[in-house]
């Protein structure tokens, strides 16, 4: 039994069918990577395996537990949880309680005790707030602490923004595009990041155009077209593959596969 | 540092209120200060449901009339003392406030805006229609509160006005305790992180929607409670209480002041409960002058007066 299992997942917007049939697995600790050109439906599939849009055919399997129609917050209770393309950061809250935040299933408790300050929301808010600078440190965030997030850079969000997942310790973790818009630098970070995610038996899921960050850290790409699953399997294989190829020349991209972004 | 923010920010207060009374010129100077208070406690509610969870609500004033009517019908029907009237009228608050909450906190923006409103004109409609009960339009009389002559007989005399200064005073900052307590707390930093992203707040693990009740129920609490004093001191109670330039006025309150700040929000009540006292040297231009002072605060202090200056002083001393 996989870790997180998609099966016939589809989903259609009018009478276009955005995503059409697709299927793989996940696997503690993999990396599964999911690739295509703009529009192959990338995005959309990330938002039906987290529960923001509900598919109209197939099923996704959490520990063999049908999820299909769970909403965002009882998935990211079972341990499921994404960060989004375009970012999605509390601007008006410190970057230490952005990640605070990420705490809230662990952190809450009754509401009383928080009108109150009862001690054990105080002590629940501090194991939290412990835990927070650890995670911070981990994406190298720690000295920023409590500057508002409104004022980071791009790719120090895109940290925080997986540190924020992270808090909620995961066990499969979407991540869409995680070094768009990042430097060399920033993206070399994020990479190495992942890598170690992953090695400590988080399955993740990446959506990423940086087809060098892809080829280098996938363990299994699923490449997608027209909402479709045209090709599966190892980098090499995937890179090799002519139905892939054809769809990334043939759509008129200036990518390809095995160029830069 | 954050908690001793919170007790300096009490103190702050609670200083300016033990201070204030050594100015007053006069006696009445006490019921505009028990007004200020009592606005205050309704306001710092609106801060957690509108600055906190970023919700809007042009209804609240339904809330303070359920609390004010139940001060002045309870005892008399009921055979309920006062006290616990204000009880009962915050219960009877909660209540309602999940039974229209549930279905209206759907809804977003001007839609959420529409519907709270809809909610206080019917809560002000009833009170005025239902004369049997309510007296109607006129209004019906209050008893007073018991404990100031318990107090009396213990030997501390105090006027009605410094008596209802001092009880406005505590429930309100017994109320900022409290809306302290729950901005830096787990349920606080849901609302204000489902308030920034609501995507973002589910795939952590928020449940909006309940968190959005919460907020909903908790600022209904206080708008309950402060319209039972209001009608206590006042020793009367009218369907305006409940009407809708009462909810807008709170409202406007929370946003003059600062609506992301519960010091705000009293610093809100205090300069709209005391501008129209102040104003009177402008006789009948006295809503004009009002209107343009609102005006400009919003154009040059749009995050409203306390926060607007913080971030000014803040940004000088770096």
């Amino acid at each position: 039994m996989s870790l997180l299992e998609v099966s016939g997942l589809g989903i259609g917007f009018g009478g276009l069918r955005a995503v059409d049939n697709v299927g793989f697995s996940a696997q503690p600790g993999e990396i599964v990577s999911i690739i295509g050109p703009n529009g192959a439906g990338k995005t959309t599939l990330f938002n039906m395996i987290s529960g923001v849009y509900l598919p109209d055919s197939g099923h996704v399997r959490l520990d063999g537990k049908d999820v299909t129609a769970a909403e965002p917050h009882r998935l990211a209770r079972m341990g499921l949880t994404r960060t989004f393309q375009n970012l999605q950061i509390f601007q008006e809250m410190t970057v230490l309680e952005n990640v605070i935040v990420g705490f809230h299933q662990s952190e809450s408790g009754s509401l009383i005790a928080d009108l109150l300050a009862l001690p054990a929301a105080r002590r629940r808010a501090q194991a939290a707030r412990a835990q927070a600078q650890e995670l911070l440190k981990r994406v190298r965030l720690d000295k920023a602490a409590e500057e508002l997030a409104g004022n980071l850079s791009y790719g120090a969000l895109k940290r925080l923004e997986i540190a924020r997942a992270l808090a909620m310790q995961p066990r499969v973790l979407l991540l869409d595009e995680p070094a768009a818009g990042c430097n060399a630098v920033e993206t070399e970070e994020i990479d190495h990041l992942i890598a170690e995610l992953a090695k400590s038996g988080i399955a993740i899921l990446l959506v990423e155009h940086d087809m060098k960050m892809v080829m280098r850290i996938s363990n299994h790409i699923v490449v997608l077209d027209h909402g479709e699953k045209i090709a599966e399997g190892s980098p090499e294989s995937v890179s090799k593959n002519p139905a892939v190829i054809a769809a990334y020349l043939g759509a008129g991209d200036e990518e390809s596969v095995d160029a830069d972004s | 540092m954050k908690l001793s923010s919170k007790w300096m920010q009490l103190a702050a207060l609670a200083v300016l209120v033990a201070v204030l009374p050594l100015f007053f010129p006069s006696g009445y100077y006490y019921r505009v200060g028990a007004l200020i208070f009592v606005n205050g406690l309704a306001v710092t509610g609106l801060v957690i449901l509108i600055g906190y969870a970023g919700q809007i609500s042009l209804g609240h004033a339904g809330f303070a009339g359920i609390g004010g009517y139940a001060c002045a019908l309870a005892p008399a029907h009921l055979g309920l003392p006062p006290s616990l009237s204000i009880l009962l009228g915050a219960v009877i608050s909660a209540l309602l406030a999940m039974l229209i909450g549930k279905p209206i906190l759907r809804l977003r923006g001007y839609y959420l805006a529409v519907a709270t409103l809809g909610f206080g004109i019917l809560v002000s409609m009833v009170l005025t229609n239902e004369r049997a009960l309510t007296g109607g339009p006129d209004g019906m009389a209050v008893q007073g509160l018991a404990l100031r002559k318990i107090l009396r007989g213990w030997g501390w005399k105090l006027t009605s006005g410094e008596f209802w200064y001092i009880l406005s005073a505590l429930a309100m900052l017994v109320g900022v305790w409290i809306a302290l307590n729950l901005f830096q707390s787990a349920t606080g930093r849901a609302m204000r992180a489902l308030h920034g992203s609501e995507v973002a707040a589910r795939t952590v693990g928020i449940d909006v929607a309940r968190l959005k009740l919460q907020a909903f129920v908790i600022s209904a609490v206080y708008a309950s409670v402060a319209g039972s004093l209001l009608a206590l001191q006042n020793q009367f109670v009218t369907p305006d209480i409940a009407g809708f330039m009462h909810s807008i006025e709170m409202v406007t309150m929370a946003v003059l002041g600062g609506v992301g700040s519960v010091l705000g929000a009293v610093t809100g009540s205090a300069i709209l409960t005391l501008l129209p006292q102040v104003l009177t040297v402008f006789a009948e231009y006295e809503q004009l002058v009002l209107g343009l002072v609102m005006i400009l605060v919003m154009i040059f202090l749009p995050r409203g007066l306390l926060p607007s200056i913080a971030a000014k002083l803040k940004g000088r001393g770096e």
